[in-house]
């Protein structure tokens, strides 16, 4: 059918298939097909599916990752069928074979086709999916800045597949967990200047356990994505309006643990154990240790801090009286801030706007500056 | 039984506008769609939407451009309610929260596109497909107490009460299996076109002539059938599409001299003249050996020309495709590329609200022909046909709706839908796999009813698809369950690819002219006198008679029909 540099060569694919009516476990199936190296594994089952097994099921439409409806995970990993090479999916194969299995936290129906709606579209609809804009509309178009609609094109550029979904960490333990196909949409109208209820969509968030403050920080919808939407990203967004410029106090002390992270860093360059827990619960603040609201959180959180002595996750002596780094390095440390500080704006990293991440010709101060915003909040995982 | 005021047939562009139409004019509504609605095909809509929004622009340049495009075939009068309404659904998309893309000044920008007199295309990226599809469905869930939606269910058949009035469904819940009658006072077809006809297609693999298909079963008329676009620039590897907002945007066509030779052809407009008229010339280029890559059967698309900056702004989605399906750069080298299947300008005859034949039948979007697109559609020009007539027929259904009852509905034809699907099921493993009888049809179709045609390979076709069609009768399946058993929809989706596909042959054999997309290379030029006219093709209520032709006029309001050159 088309013309190829490679000529063909034989795969196995090892698909997970699972028939509800049957009563049966979930088994594996194999099938070898033939196609050229750089075709899609999507293009490998379909040949299965025609060629040996009509009955092997999955979700399938476009061919080009643009609908959104094959998301599997191959050996382990999620994405696209039709988006990941055969030659590719080889090589990452842990004995040669293709592994091509259903989703992860979602239900599966069938073989490698699962429940979205029970979970990804149940997550969407919680963050009011549309745009808030009741009043009067313009005669012609809403005049907004250039680059609001060019950043909120990196949201909008989410397909719904679920690959996020599938493997998101915070979501595996706490299902109800918002999590980052949903929070990106969130950012595609918070983002939006035409959206009327950004703040009150902040403080919803913010406010609900489950929210933007339950994310992990640990990177797996990112490497999920195959639109480059950058879920996690769009969440940190989140949450630097709603705490940062919005100055949004949640519930969750999420903000206010961020800020005492950022603070602690700034002040010795590593953080302080000690002064943590106290400064996260009272208000990032050296007086906030004798805040009695602290006391009363810090109690709470005496168990986890126990059993991290034991252990031997902290160690006593460097808890309390802190780390220390050179004066050099701390220099160093400081002077990253006064940098990102002394911008007027903040920059965010946004694909559609700065091109490709690893894009040498780009302006290396925007990636750094994308980074060294995130510095702060990579250096500790959960906030809850 | 449930049974609804509106029920929408496919949940793209067109049925989802007209979902908001008609929930919009007060009516009870249901859409029905056999995917999820946001991987409808729409989704993949890369360049834009038209609309003369320009100040310095007129919706009747707009009008004048797509008559001009459409080789003279297209009515008028609906080009002339399309384009005049164009700038209003663009700025109701905006105020629902489409992102579009701006210029300096904040307002809406526009990018070049084929066909055009000027810039009007508004655009989200390259991605404006996906960008307005879930936007709309936003919409949707927002008017979820007005709007029923039926998701991942598969329509078997279109009811007909014993007036021959359309009052519902029959449609498989997908998940689980179960049949059901889905009735309603009216039913509007918006399930896409038949692109799957064709291998290679840009078309998703959902694509499978099912309204089309559907409708002609109940008698209504199909028109301008063997207008089948071939998109110039789909990839060589796969026949996936890349966006003409490439050539939009600057890039321009080589051949393997290097030449620009689109200069030969379309001196004024090059690479943005028509769509028939690039992918004839690209064609031409290849059967006259200038042809690139290993088998000669490419040439070169190079966007190199475009500021790379620009280029992953605006064009990032083929970017990607490069980068993903070719191996290429797009930013740094040219990627090959030759016309490829794209998408079919006819469809189920209606009016200009979409109402058919077939009273209470109302169909938009690709699946119908109005016809605005004529012999051939100017690119960015479905999105709009989607919009302006899924909206139409939303509100004329729902209209219409409020002055009728419920009427009666034959439940009874449940049993024979099912009935029909229980001996697909049992069909023993003797005759071919419908996937190879798939693989033959678009082959046949791709080989002899492509750019160039002739009376030859138009009669093989059609004794191909004839043959397939009695193949089909006997084509076994593997899938005996009932949950999510795609194979057996398989089946009848092959069904209905092979009427599609049958219509467009007789079509194509019918016309003995070369206008737009039909260009019969025994009967080059094109000739006002004996075909301005429109084809149409119906089929008696048993099928046994084959197809009938008949010929309806084409609308002139205020263009004459003239030479075209671009």
């Amino acid at each position: 059918m088309a013309e190829t540099h490679r000529p063909p060569e034989q795969f196995t694919l090892r698909l997970r298939r699972y028939d509800p009516e049957s009563g049966d476990a979930p088994y594996w199936d194999e099938h070898t097909i033939e196609l050229e190296p750089h075709r899609s594994v999507l293009e490998g089952i379909l040949q299965a599916k025609a060629k040996f097994d009509g009955s092997i099921g999955i979700r399938c439409s476009c061919r080009a990752a643009i609908c959104g409806s094959c998301g599997v995970r191959i050996n382990g990993e999620p994405g696209l069928a039709c988006h990941t090479h055969l030659d590719h999916a080889r090589a990452y194969a842990k004995d040669g074979v293709i592994e091509v299995e259903p989703m992860g936290n979602m239900p599966v129906i069938k073989d490698m086709i699962v429940d979205m709606d029970a979970v990804h579209w149940k997550k969407v609809k919680r963050v009011t999916p549309w745009l808030l804009n009741e009043g009067p509309q313009p005669e012609r178009e809403h005049i907004v800045p250039r680059e609001s609609m060019v950043d909120i094109t990196q949201t909008m550029a989410c397909i719904q597949c679920g690959a996020c979904v599938s493997d998101c960490l915070a979501m595996e333990v706490d299902p109800g967990f918002i999590g980052p196909a949903a929070l990106a949409k969130a950012y595609r109208f918070v983002g939006d200047p035409r959206d009327e209820e950004q703040r009150e969509r902040l403080i919803d968030l913010s406010q609900d356990p489950l929210g933007i403050y339950d994310c992990t920080h640990c990177f797996k919808c990112v490497q999920a994505c195959p639109k480059d939407v950058n879920p996690m990203g769009q969440i940190m967004r989140l949450r630097r309006i709603a705490g940062s410029d919005q100055k949004i106090v949640d519930q969750n002390n999420g903000h206010r643990h961020e800020e005492t992270i950022t603070t602690l860093i700034k002040g010795y360059g590593l953080l302080h154990e000690a002064e943590m827990l106290p400064r996260s619960y009272g208000g990032n603040s050296w007086f906030g240790k004798f805040h009695p609201a602290a006391g009363k959180e810090l109690l709470s959180s005496l168990p986890v801090v126990l059993r991290a002595l034991v252990k031997r996750k902290v160690n006593p002596k460097i808890a309390m009286f802190g780390h220390k780094i050179p004066r050099q390095d701390l220099n160093a440390v400081k002077k990253i801030y006064e940098k990102v500080e002394s911008r007027p704006t903040r920059y965010e990293l946004n694909l559609y706007v700065t091109g490709y991440d690893e894009d040498v010709e780009e302006p290396v101060a925007s990636v750094v500056a994308g980074n060294a915003q995130s510095v702060p909040q990579s250096t500790e995982g959960s906030t809850n | 039984m449930p049974a609804h005021d509106v029920l929408i047939i496919g949940a793209g562009l067109a049925g989802q506008r007209a979902a908001l139409a008609a929930a919009q004019g007060g009516a009870d509504v249901a859409i029905v769609s056999k995917v999820h609605p946001v991987r409808s095909h729409s989704v993949a809509a890369a360049g834009g939407i038209n609309a003369a929004i320009n100040v310095a622009d007129d919706w009747r340049s707009h009008a004048y451009d797509t008559v001009k495009g459409s080789d003279f075939l297209g009515d008028q009068d609906a080009i002339e309610i399309m384009c005049s309404q164009a700038p209003k659904e663009v700025m109701h998309l905006e105020h629902i929260g489409v992102t579009f893309h701006r210029n300096d000044s904040g307002e809406l920008d526009l990018r070049a596109f084929g066909g055009a007199s000027m810039k009007r295309t508004a655009y989200v990226a390259d991605i404006t497909g996906q960008a307005i599809l879930h936007v709309l469905y936003e919409q949707l869930m927002k008017h979820h107490e007005q709007v029923t939606r039926y998701e991942e269910w598969f329509v078997t058949s279109l009811l007909q009460d014993e007036n021959g009035c359309c009052c519902g469904v029959i449609a498989r819940d997908v998940r689980s299996g179960q049949m059901d009658v889905l009735g309603a006072k009216n039913v509007i077809l918006a399930c896409g076109g038949a692109g799957q006809v064709y291998s290679p297609t840009t078309n998703a693999l959902i694509v499978t002539g099912d309204g089309i298909a559907q409708a002609y079963r109940v008698g209504a008329p199909l028109m301008d059938m063997e207008m089948i676009q071939y998109h110039p620039t789909t990839l060589v590897e796969n026949g996936l599409l890349i966006t003409e907002g490439a050539r939009g945007e600057g890039a321009v066509l080589l051949n393997s001299e290097g030449e620009r030779f689109m200069e030969k052809y379309a001196p004024n407009k090059m690479e943005l003249a028509s769509r028939d008229v690039v992918s004839r010339a690209e064609q031409t280029e290849i059967l006259e050996g200038r042809g690139v890559g290993a088998r000669k059967d490419g040439i070169y698309l190079d966007i190199t020309k475009v500021p790379r900056k620009r280029t992953l702004e605006a064009l990032r989605e083929i970017v990607n495709i490069g980068k993903d399906f070719a191996g290429v750069d797009i930013t740094r080298e040219p990627i090959m590329i030759r016309p490829g299947q794209h998408y079919i300008m006819g469809g189920v005859k209606t009016d200009v609200n979409g109402a058919t034949s077939i009273e209470g039948l109302y169909a938009a979007g690709e699946v119908a022909c109005v016809s605005v697109h004529g012999g051939n559609r100017l690119g960015a020009n479905s999105l709009l046909d989607t919009l302006i007539f899924g909206r139409r027929a939303g509100e004329h259904a729902a209209a219409r709706a409020a002055q009728m009852a419920m009427p009666q509905i034959p439940q009874a034809r449940l049993g024979e839908d099912m009935a029909m699907i229980d001996a697909i099921i049992a069909r023993p493993h003797t005759g071919r796999r419908v996937s190879e009888i798939k693989q033959e049809l678009g082959e046949t179709m791709n080989k002899y009813v492509a750019v160039y045609r002739d009376e030859e390979g138009l009669r093989t076709a059609h004794e191909t698809v004839r043959r397939l069609k009695d193949e089909s009768g006997s084509a076994y399946v593997d899938d005996r369950g009932t949950v999510f058993n795609q194979d057996v929809l398989g089946a009848i989706e092959l069904g209905y690819m092979l009427d599609s596909a049958e219509a467009i042959v007789v079509s194509a054999i019918e016309r003995k002219e070369s206008r737009g997309a039909q260009f019969r290379t025994d009967f080059p030029e094109r000739d006002d006198e004996q075909w301005l006219k429109h084809i149409d093709i119906t089929t008696s209520a048993d099928g046994a008679g084959g197809p009938q032709v008949s010929y309806s006029p084409v609308t002139i309001t205020q263009w004459q029909p003239e030479e075209r050159k671009y």
